[in-house]
């Protein structure tokens, strides 16, 4: 198993250095050049060719790859050229609020999504399953931009003060401290390492940071402030889910085991959740994971509508200002991401079904 | 094996048995009865009546054959003796005594009781029964945790002492294989263990051999043959081999198009054929040293089960009725009668009416 997860990561390397080359090179690819883009269309050519040799951009295309490849193998994903930021800097700061975006939309989906998508295939033609199956190819063709407005609309503007209110924008409501956990347990932590950052990254996952540090104010204010982007987010994946799940169901349901199950004298209740989800959450996994992948990645109109500035959002901006080192770290984390969430998928398979073996 | 076709086999088999066989077994009570049982199925292209009106009887402890060939009603017959009939199916009219209750009256709280435990199966394809993706001694150690509510660690042992007793070896081992990595023959053993775990009062074999070698066959059949006077069950053994039947079986049923046409001990069976269908099946067994051109067949085939000819089922395919010149065949249905002590049959060669003579009826 070990063995197979390293052979992966290998395999993983020349994955990257394709992602690697295409977003180095379509970055360069987009018209305009970054200096007008970030100074302005009046700055002089004087004060272009500066900004465009500070930050090495005067140099070959080839020679600038080569350079950014020998950082990137160093750790360093460079300096951003709008914000004059460390790129890992911004990564910290916006990574987290795509990962608890992403992650609520997730869950979501899923505690919704699979028990519908099983009760449609168990009552299967009947009119839940009609109501579910429609209710699922609207979700999937919903734009997620006009489903995201009328939210906020309905919850942020026509049920203000109702309790049912909801901010349409943010992740935390002015005035309450979102102390990271470390201080509030009173650790010291100062500098510029890799456990730093990980620590920094950790302590804004509002919710997690709100958990690890007793915050019940934090908690509940940034579900509040979840719920919104989520459910906007969620409804192409949970449409998704549903579907997959319905038709794995289904296939599973007609096998030969689930008779011999019931013949043993199982409630059929038992044997849906134990004998027949087991075996239909494989094609299952791979939706998930893929949707993951996705859900970090594109969030860029839900993290636009509801004012959060994220990862989608970061690398919108970036793809604008022509902030090539942006466009191309922030895609490479993504792709990082997809890598893995692949390879987790890979081994679940191994681990859910004793017939694939990972070798 | 070899040199030896099936129908000398049949009657080795049958004369070296003869002496264990319980001819009839009239004076005791019936452990499972059926009556007048219609399982239909609704479908978009009409009602298929699958099964249309069987009357089956099974004493305790008795092998009892259900024989016919696919599609003739035998595994739904099973299946609802069971009330494992899912939709569009239904049974729609009949009555399935079992112990002296009727199973079609039972909640499917008190049925889930009775499955497994008093009533078992096993079925045609070992290998897809099984649940791939859990251990074979778990899915039989389920059988205790379901009916005994035994803890998973004492219901384990049970399950490998049960693949100790169907004759697995190295049972500790193979109860952690799971079903892909088995053959065939080790799975329907595992399947039977499961079947026998609670030492049901009847076990229900939907063609437990026909997806096996011949080799593998035997073995499986001497097993159930073994287990089954060691657990004191009766069984209805569903099948198309004759082989198979003369082999295990007591009594035979067997069934063409929904219906049960010729019902007898299984001597009988093999040495009076009364129904024409049933001499239809018994010659087309190839026979050591008759020379043959060709086997004989019966001609056409199986009735559509949404269409049914009026009359007797069997009338388009049935010489005897072209023979006899028999014009009621294709008009009126023939009734199960008992043509013979212990040997009922349905056909209008061997039943009277008040305005019609059977050509047969005094024969017999």
């Amino acid at each position: 198993m070990i063995q197979y997860i390293t052979r992966r990561m290998f395999m993983a390397i020349p994955v990257l250095f394709g992602i690697l080359l295409v977003t180095f090179a379509l970055a360069r690819l987009i018209p305009g050049d970054p200096c007008r883009a970030i100074l302005g269309e009046k700055a002089t050519d004087a004060v272009c060719e500066r900004f465009i040799h500070e930050r090495g951009l005067d140099k070959p295309i080839p020679v600038q790859f080569g350079v950014y490849l020998k950082e990137i193998i160093r750790g360093d994903f460079g300096r951003s050229i709008r914000y004059s930021l460390p790129v890992t800097r911004l990564l910290v700061e916006r990574l987290p609020t795509t990962v608890e975006l992403s992650f609520a939309a997730l869950t979501l989906s899923l505690i919704i999504g699979i028990p519908l998508g099983i009760i449609s295939a168990v009552r299967h033609n009947s009119w839940i399953d009609v109501l579910t199956m429609m209710w699922a190819n609207a979700g999937v063709s919903m734009p997620v931009f006009w489903l995201g407005l009328m939210l906020a609309y309905i919850f942020s503007l026509v049920l203000k003060d109702t309790p049912f209110w909801l901010p349409p924008s943010g992740r935390v409501s002015p005035g309450i401290s979102t102390a990271a956990f470390y201080d509030v347990w009173g650790l010291s932590v100062y500098g510029q390492g890799l456990g730093v950052a990980i620590l920094n990254f950790l302590s804004r996952l509002n919710i997690l940071n709100a958990i690890l540090s007793g915050n019940w104010k934090l908690l509940g204010d940034s579900i509040k402030h979840l719920i919104l982007p989520a459910v906007a987010l969620s409804t192409i994946p949970m449409a998704l889910i549903a579907r997959m799940t319905r038709s794995s169901m289904l296939e599973v349901l007609g096998q030969d085991y689930i008779r011999t199950a019931r013949a043993k004298g199982l409630a059929k209740r038992m044997v849906i959740l134990k004998h027949a989800f087991r075996n239909s959450l494989l094609p299952l996994v791979t939706v998930i994971g893929l949707s993951l992948g996705s859900l970090l990645g594109g969030a860029v109109l839900t993290e636009t509508i509801f004012g959060l500035s994220g990862l989608g959002r970061t690398l919108y901006d970036a793809i604008t200002a022509r902030d090539y080192v942006i466009v191309q770290s922030f895609t490479v984390v993504i792709a990082i991401f997809f890598v893995i969430l692949n390879l987790i998928v890979d081994v679940s398979y191994a681990y859910l079904d004793p017939r694939i073996k990972l070798d | 094996m070899a040199c030896e076709t099936h129908l000398t086999r049949v009657w080795l088999i049958l004369v070296s048995n003869e002496v264990e066989r319980v001819v009839t077994k009239n004076n005791a009570a019936p452990l499972l009865e059926i009556k007048h049982l219609k399982t239909h199925f609704f479908t978009e292209d009409g009602v298929v009546r699958a099964v249309d009106g069987v009357d089956l009887q099974v004493f305790p402890g008795e092998v009892v054959g259900l024989v016919g060939e696919s599609g003739c009603g035998k595994s739904v017959t099973s299946l609802s003796i069971m009330q494992l009939i899912s939709a569009p199916g239904k049974i729609v009219a009949g009555e399935i005594t079992f112990e002296g209750q009727n199973l079609l009256e039972l909640s499917e709280k008190e049925m889930m009781k009775i499955r497994g435990d008093r009533i078992s199966m096993i079925f045609q394809q070992p290998q897809t029964s099984l649940n791939p993706v859990f251990q074979a001694g778990d899915q039989v150690a389920e059988v205790f945790r379901i009916h005994q509510k035994l803890q998973d660690e004492e219901a384990w042992e049970q399950a490998v002492e049960l693949f100790r007793m169907v004759g697995i070896p190295a049972p500790e081992r193979r109860a952690k294989s799971y079903p892909h990595e088995m053959s065939g023959g080790m799975a329907q053993r595992v399947m039977i263990a499961m079947a026998l775990a609670l030492r049901p009062n009847l076990l229900v074999a939907d063609e437990p051999t026909t997806a096996l070698d011949v080799t593998i066959q035997a073995q499986i059949i001497q097993l159930i043959q073994d287990l089954r006077k060691e657990v004191g069950a009766a069984v209805i053994l569903i099948t198309h081999d004759l082989g198979v039947v003369a082999e295990m079986a007591e009594r035979v049923a067997v069934m063409y198009a929904g219906q049960i046409v010729e019902m007898t001990d299984v001597i009988s069976l093999f040495d009076k054929t009364f129904h024409p269908y049933t001499q239809g099946l018994i010659g087309s067994i190839p026979v050591l040293g008759k020379v043959k051109e060709r086997l004989e067949v019966i001609p056409g085939s199986v009735p559509n089960l949404v269409d049914l000819p009026p009359g007797c089922r069997f009338a388009p395919r049935c010489r005897a009725r072209m023979e006899y010149g028999l014009d009621l065949c294709t008009k009126v249905e023939p009734q199960l009668i008992e043509y013979q002590p212990g040997h009922q049959v349905r056909c209008w060669l061997y039943q009277d009416t008040e305005e019609y003579k059977a050509p047969l009826k005094d024969r017999g």
